[in-house]
């Protein structure tokens, strides 16, 4: 989980994405990709724009939420807390890899 | 060559004309009974009678369903709308019980926001600042 976590923090587009669930929580893909083309001039396509996300779901940091049809991105704070309780509060170095 | 008709594939024509004109405020254009219980069932803008048509097309067939289901998981609106205000069309719908998977966002010169049209399909308002 920490190499996904660090490896998905790693990439600008994925922070912007980040970004943009700070603002407002509850996002569509729709949404995710309009304000990337909008804000940033990102215009990536909507497929690496869908693989982004998936990088950040595999480090716990996006979770979707399926809504009847509708399908929503939320922001996941946690893993984060790992990386600053890791250093700020450390514990026994063993329990970190 | 102008653009005269662009169509919404709706799974109940009789809903979709009452979201259309007594939800959205567009007015009856054409509904001319075709095939069974199927019409040719047309809106048009009140501000603009003989400008684009909005066509509500049944969704019989099976591959309309599938675009649909696809389009709104991802959140993709197939048609939009032009309006003044969109924050005072999203308060006033959403009172009407409208359902929004974008409250309105506000990017560069636009205004935008989507909603679901009960019919199957999501529709973007938008509002062009200073225009």
């Amino acid at each position: 989980m920490d190499d996904e976590l660090f490896k998905a923090l790693a990439d600008p587009t994925r922070r912007r994405i980040l970004d943009g669930l700070v603002e407002r929580d509850g996002q569509t893909l729709f949404e995710i990709c309009a304000r990337l083309a909008s804000q940033h001039g990102l215009g990536l396509s909507r497929q690496a724009i869908s693989q982004h996300l998936a990088a950040l779901e595999a480090a716990g940091l996006v979770r979707t939420r399926r809504e009847g049809r509708y399908k929503f991105h939320d922001l996941n704070t946690e893993p984060l807390e790992h990386i600053v309780t890791r250093w700020l509060r450390p514990g026994p170095p063993e329990s970190n890899p | 060559m102008r653009i005269q008709l662009a169509s919404v594939f709706v799974d109940d024509q009789d809903k979709a004309l009452r979201f259309y004109t007594d939800v959205l405020g567009f007015v009856t254009k054409h509904d001319i009974p075709i095939a069974g219980t199927d019409r040719w069932l047309t809106v048009v803008s009140p501000d603009s009678p003989d400008g684009t048509e909005l066509l509500l097309e049944p969704d019989g067939h099976p591959a309309a369903k599938q675009y649909k289901d696809a389009m709104v998981s991802d959140g993709i609106p197939v048609i939009q709308f032009a309006v003044d205000d969109v924050n005072a069309e999203f308060t006033r719908l959403r009172e009407q019980g409208v359902r929004f998977t974008q409250e309105p966002l506000e990017m560069d010169t636009v205004i935008m926001a989507v909603l679901d049209d009960t019919c199957g399909n999501l529709v973007q308002l938008v509002q062009h600042k200073g225009a």
